[in-house]
């Protein structure tokens, strides 16, 4: 059984209080919505890619902590690095929140994101946590609709 | 107070342990547990008299709609309704709406006709109407909410300055605990010449419903909310009305003749009720009737309005804990928030020590809009619960103020 604290970590918790690049971005060429209907999550996010390089990334939104905090460290986590090792460290994120062959042997190979590996044994939560990465995803491909994480059976 | 010692055994649910701690139900607007007399309503239905209603030639089938039938004069005596045909069984509130805004609504309003809803309505008693309104151009008016929680009286006199065709409220509100004074708001509705339909889903589980005293035109309840099962429900509705409506589902059993190009319709009830029915459904509910009626609807209502008093008490001694809704006239709900914490990280800590409370928007988005928050926590009670209940909730919204440690909003 897991305990609250797995869940809960310092890391999101602190996160959560101080959401990092809580903002909007001047210039941006990226951007896309997540939108959890059900949950009642939501985020707005924006980015500025230069060449394949993401120069700038903030968000803006409201929702749990999970979401927050997620949102949050995803903003640092990818700021500075190409879309192509972003989207892999989405997938990467992606398996190891739903169980899948991207999921990285070691979850601390992540850093910070590593705080994370508790939600999948709250499986009610994998979609806040999730959200942000689908919404960054959406944002990178050009995608116009908003994302969700919640599946119809939700 | 009930005597919930005696009662809780007879739900064999709450047996069941939640991650290591005894079940804390607290999720009773959304649905009730099941007890054992209606859990063996449904099992001896099957294992003694199933076969399909209404038209068999032998023996089994005229028991099957025996019971079929005395389920609906069950329901009638309970609502004090009209007559036993007043009683058409439905999956439930959400369909019972949707029959009225289908027969009757399609059938009576007109472009440039009003429909009055309120603010606190839930999104069944809402959507429904939405489309309505769209279909034939009619006009949405939305009967603000108090600052408290309550309809707002002054509003629903303006709306119903209109003379709108249809008014459309909740007896009790499944966010806010308000108990409405609905023979008060269908009075003033009928004096503007509108139609009166009452959501009766938070309310017949709850409190003694007289629908001939409360005067209203269409009443919609759900079993599940109130110890039946899942699928189960009913519309109550005057019998002048159901005759002068059009069906609303074709199909068997709601028939007289059938021609080749047209039909004649059955008799009410069975005029709305096309297809094998959810007789199961309906055999249960009686069982939950019965149930409830040995318990005593007074006694009932006593019981969760004194959990209520309690809980807002308890909660109201946290800093930081902000409960909504009115001080007095509420049932056995309380919404609340909790400084910043998001009130779907407070289900999951209280999940683990094994309480189930709701947490979201609650089907009213409107309602929400004009809180101006995205969501609340919502314990609610019901006959099983208990002080000790109210206990375990306090304690584990406490630890999840150390956890995140809360800053009051």
């Amino acid at each position: 059984m897991s305990d609250l604290g797995d869940l809960y970590q310092q890391t999101i918790l602190d996160h959560n209080r101080n959401p990092r690049n809580f903002r909007t971005v001047p210039g941006a060429n990226r951007a896309a919505e997540g939108n959890n209907p059900l949950c009642g999550d939501r985020i707005s996010l924006q980015v500025r890619v230069d060449g394949d390089v993401i120069r700038e990334i903030g968000f803006q939104g409201s929702g749990c902590a999970i979401s927050k905090a997620s949102a949050s460290l995803m903003t640092g986590a990818v700021q500075g690095k190409t879309t192509a090792e972003a989207e892999s460290l989405f997938r990467a994120i992606h398996d190891m929140l739903a169980g899948g062959p991207d999921a990285p042997a070691d979850p601390t190979s992540l850093g910070k994101l590593a705080a994370f590996a508790g939600v999948r044994s709250f499986p009610a939560r994998v979609k806040c946590a999730n959200l942000s990465w689908h919404t960054l995803h959406a944002a990178l491909q050009h995608r116009a609709e908003p994302v969700t994480t919640e599946s119809p059976s939700d | 107070m009930l005597d919930t010692a005696k009662l809780r055994p007879d739900f064999p649910i709450l047996a069941r342990r939640e991650h290591g701690h005894r079940l804390v139900y607290l999720d009773n607007a959304a649905t009730t547990q099941k007890p054992r007399p209606v859990l063996d309503a449904v099992l001896d239905y099957y294992r003694t008299i199933n076969a399909n209603v209404h038209r068999g030639a032998y023996g089994l089938a005229v028991a099957a709609t025996e019971a079929y039938e005395d389920a609906r004069k069950t329901v009638a005596r309970f609502v004090n309704a009209w007559a036993p045909e007043a009683v058409v069984f439905t999956r439930g509130t959400t369909e019972s709406i949707n029959l009225v805004a289908g027969s009757w609504g399609r059938a009576n309003v007109r472009p440039g006709d009003t429909v009055v809803v309120t603010a606190m309505d839930h999104h069944s008693n809402l959507v429904p109407w939405q489309l309505l309104c769209q279909e034939k151009g009619a006009t949405l008016r939305m009967v603000e909410i108090t600052a408290d929680g309550r309809i707002d009286l002054a509003d629903f006199a303006a709306a119903l300055e209109r003379r709108p065709k249809l008014v459309a409220f909740p007896y009790v509100s499944n966010s806010l605990g308000t108990v409405n004074p609905a023979a008060q708001l269908a009075r003033l509705a009928h004096a503007a010449g509108a139609v009166v339909v009452v959501d009766g889903a938070q309310s017949t589980p709850h409190l003694r419903v007289d629908v001939q005293s409360l005067d209203c035109d269409f009443y919609a309840l759900s079993g599940h909310k109130m110890l039946a099962p899942m699928g189960s429900g009913a519309l109550v509705a005057k019998p002048a009305l159901l005759e002068a409506m059009p069906p609303y589902h074709g199909g068997g059993e709601m028939i007289e003749r059938v021609w080749d190009d047209h039909s004649t319709w059955n008799r009410i009830p069975h005029k709305f009720e096309g297809g094998t029915p959810n007789v199961e459904a309906a055999v249960g509910l009686a069982a939950a009737i019965v149930y409830l009626d040995r318990l005593g609807m007074d006694r009932v209502a006593e019981h969760e309005q004194a959990l209520a008093r309690t809980a807002i008490e308890r909660l109201e001694q946290i800093e930081g804990v902000t409960v909504y809704g009115p001080k007095d006239h509420r049932a056995g709900v309380v919404p609340f928030t909790y400084g910043d914490i998001h009130p779907h990280d407070l289900a999951t800590i209280l999940d683990r020590d094994g309480i189930c409370i709701r947490a979201g928007h609650h089907c009213t988005q409107p309602l929400m809009r004009r809180l101006g928050v995205p969501a609340t926590a919502r314990a609610s009670f019901y006959v099983y619960n208990d002080v000790d209940d109210i206990d375990a909730l306090v304690v584990a919204v406490r630890k999840a103020g150390e956890l995140f440690g809360v800053v009051p909003a």
